[in-house]
């Protein structure tokens, strides 16, 4: 998802003179084209995360479309006071990227996974908060940010769903992206951890369960009538995280489900639980140890339907 | 320039503190102190230095001014007031219900470029404007007023590395040093001192001023970057409370609100002043 992100950069830097890339002295190896191509565009603001976003403020203050971009926790929560009133006070043009979303950078350690991240930015007014589950999704969401006014958050994961396109499919942010219908029960996923609803969904459909997989690639705003629907038109809502269960994906579809009155079968929201992510592995490892895997997903909906899941769990 | 012709600074710095007494007392809020002992590096900085219009007050090629030290809005306020950029009558709503004018400084209000009240913001976001007009070749010039507290921020000094590595002569730093933070004295909580050498060790090209002294302030202000290629930072020395005696030097008038009696007599000793 990062090469995707940064080979947008390349194509729209071009077109956009305005656009400035801030990173705090990450990226290595990755950045060379665009620092070579458009040094006048780069700035690297060294180790400093809260004058990163300080000045990503004031240059969008004085009319640049500014991106900062860091790994995990470092763009956002090191700086988060920086983003609150400098940036989303301001209505400042900054787009903040952080790469290794959830557990993605594994056994580098819990200081560099983002897992709290999308609770804390969807609660800034005015923050456009996007986390894409698959590459497509991933180039989409970084080419509508070239364009897009005002503060957003790019959480881009290091693993990803296929590509799975319907003919014409269009990106369109806000909304919530059906990957495969299904009126058994409704898998609600937000990021490369999507591939695990899908493994499931597969599985699942060896019982006779349909499920309908949504891609919630836009947690903030939240596209309330596409969840809605899934509420009252399937058996039950799983919502799949790589992030506490509070207050991210299963906490703002929880918010907005009973705000309007929609309310699924079951609701179950699979995510770290009171937990930091403390134990050592690669981001797959640690999937199947906080029981966010797709036998997980298959174990919770079969125990849910009071079905089986057999061999397939 | 929009200070009437014949304010002297020094009869503007007066009509600062004048108001911010006033707006802090019916206010009921915000930072006398702090605010009197920025009031006449404001005036000199508003009453010729900066170049500024209240008739156009986004025109692109302003100067920019940042009050890193937002709590002292009230006497940004005043002085834009009296500088004509919104009626001096908006002054009496300060800090109260449905106003504009927040007690640590908004933008809402014309001529501020930014809100801040959180400390340590406010140089990194100057060091942004500054950088986008080194990158744009413009001539506008950035300002950015921080307390001595404030320096107790990291930021300030990640923002100070950046600055200097950049060379960024467009941005002057003010440090209002007045030796009084929130609830003691400098000194007593995180000393600052050698505070010249450490912005020189920074990269900085330093000047000392008595920030109350105007002829030296305008002198100071006039000579601008201080050297090529590197941001300047102004260390003025002041006194928290100045331009009242009973308020002058104290912890207390930090957050102290000037009422009865002790409102009538600061009243009468600025009214009182030449």
């Amino acid at each position: 998802m990062r090469d995707a992100f940064i080979s947008v950069l390349n194509e729209g830097a071009p077109r956009h003179p305005e656009l400035i890339l801030l990173t705090g002295d990450l990226g290595f190896g990755v950045l060379n084209e665009f620092v070579d191509r458009f040094p006048r565009q780069y700035l690297n603001v060294g180790v400093a995360e809260q004058n990163m976003s300080g000045l990503a403020a004031g240059l969008a203050i004085e009319g640049h479309t500014v991106f900062t971009y860091s790994i995990g926790n470092f763009p956002t929560l090191r700086c988060l006071e920086q983003i609150r009133n400098d940036i989303c006070y301001h209505g400042a043009n900054v787009k903040i990227v952080c790469i290794g979303g959830g557990m993605s950078y594994g056994a580098v350690g819990f200081s560099h996974h983002a897992t709290e991240d999308l609770a804390i930015l969807r609660s800034l007014p005015g923050m456009l908060v996007l986390s894409p589950c698959d590459l497509w999704e991933a180039s989409e969401a970084s080419r509508y940010l070239l364009a897009h006014r005002g503060p957003a958050y790019l959480r881009l994961d290091k693993s990803v769903a296929p590509v799975n396109l319907r003919p014409g499919e269009i990106f369109c942010p806000g909304t919530v992206r059906v990957v495969r219908d299904g009126a058994d029960v409704t898998l609600a996923a937000t990021g490369g951890i999507l591939a695990e609803a899908l493994l499931a969904a597969d599985r699942l459909a060896e019982l006779g369960i349909q499920c309908r997989v949504l891609s919630v690639h836009t947690v903030k705003p939240l596209d309330t009538a596409t969840l809605a629907a899934a509420a009252s038109e399937t058996g039950g809502i799983l919502s799949i995280e790589e992030h506490a269960i509070d207050g991210g994906l299963g906490g703002a579809i929880a918010e907005s489900l009973m705000e309007v009155g929609a309310f699924p079968n079951f609701f179950v929201r699979m995510g770290l639980r009171n937990t930091f992510s403390s134990e050592i592995g690669s981001q797959q490892y640690l999937r199947k140890f906080y029981s966010l895997d797709a036998a997980a997903i298959v174990e919770t909906v079969s125990a849910k339907l009071g079905i089986a899941a057999g061999s397939c769990a | 320039m929009t200070t009437p012709a014949n304010y002297s600074t020094r009869y503007l710095a007066r009509r600062i503190r004048t108001h911010a007494l006033r707006m802090t007392s019916s206010g009921g809020g915000s930072h006398i102190g702090a605010i009197f002992s920025c009031a006449d590096i404001l005036a000199v900085l508003y009453g010729g230095i900066l170049n500024v219009d209240a008739a156009d007050p986004n025109k692109a090629d302003r100067d920019r001014f940042v009050l890193s030290k937002g709590h002292a809005g009230g006497g940004l306020y005043a002085v834009l007031a009296e500088s004509g950029f919104f009626p001096i009558e908006e002054l009496q709503t300060h800090y109260k219900d449905g106003s504009h004018l927040s007690g640590h400084v908004s933008h809402r209000l014309p001529g501020i470029e930014v809100s801040t009240g959180a400390l340590g913001h406010g140089l990194s976001i100057a060091a942004g404007m500054a950088y986008s007009a080194k990158l744009k070749q413009a001539q506008h010039r950035v300002f950015c007023l921080l307390s001595d507290g404030e320096c107790d921020e990291g930021s300030i000094w990640e923002a100070a590395l950046f600055a200097a590595h950049h060379g960024l002569s467009g941005l002057t730093t003010i440090v209002d040093y007045n030796r009084i933070q929130g609830i003691a004295r400098v000194s007593e909580v995180i000393e600052l001192e050698p505070f010249a050498d450490k912005w020189t060790a920074f990269g900085w090209a330093v000047r000392e001023v008595d920030g109350h002294d105007h002829d030296a302030l305008q002198c100071a202000f006039e000579a601008v970057p201080f050297a090529s290629a590197r941001p300047s930072c102004l260390i003025a020395h002041t006194t928290k409370g100045k331009g009242v005696s009973f308020m002058e030097d104290t912890v207390l008038w930090h957050y102290r609100i000037p009422r009865g009696a002790e409102f009538a007599a600061a009243l009468a000793e600025l009214e009182n002043q030449t």
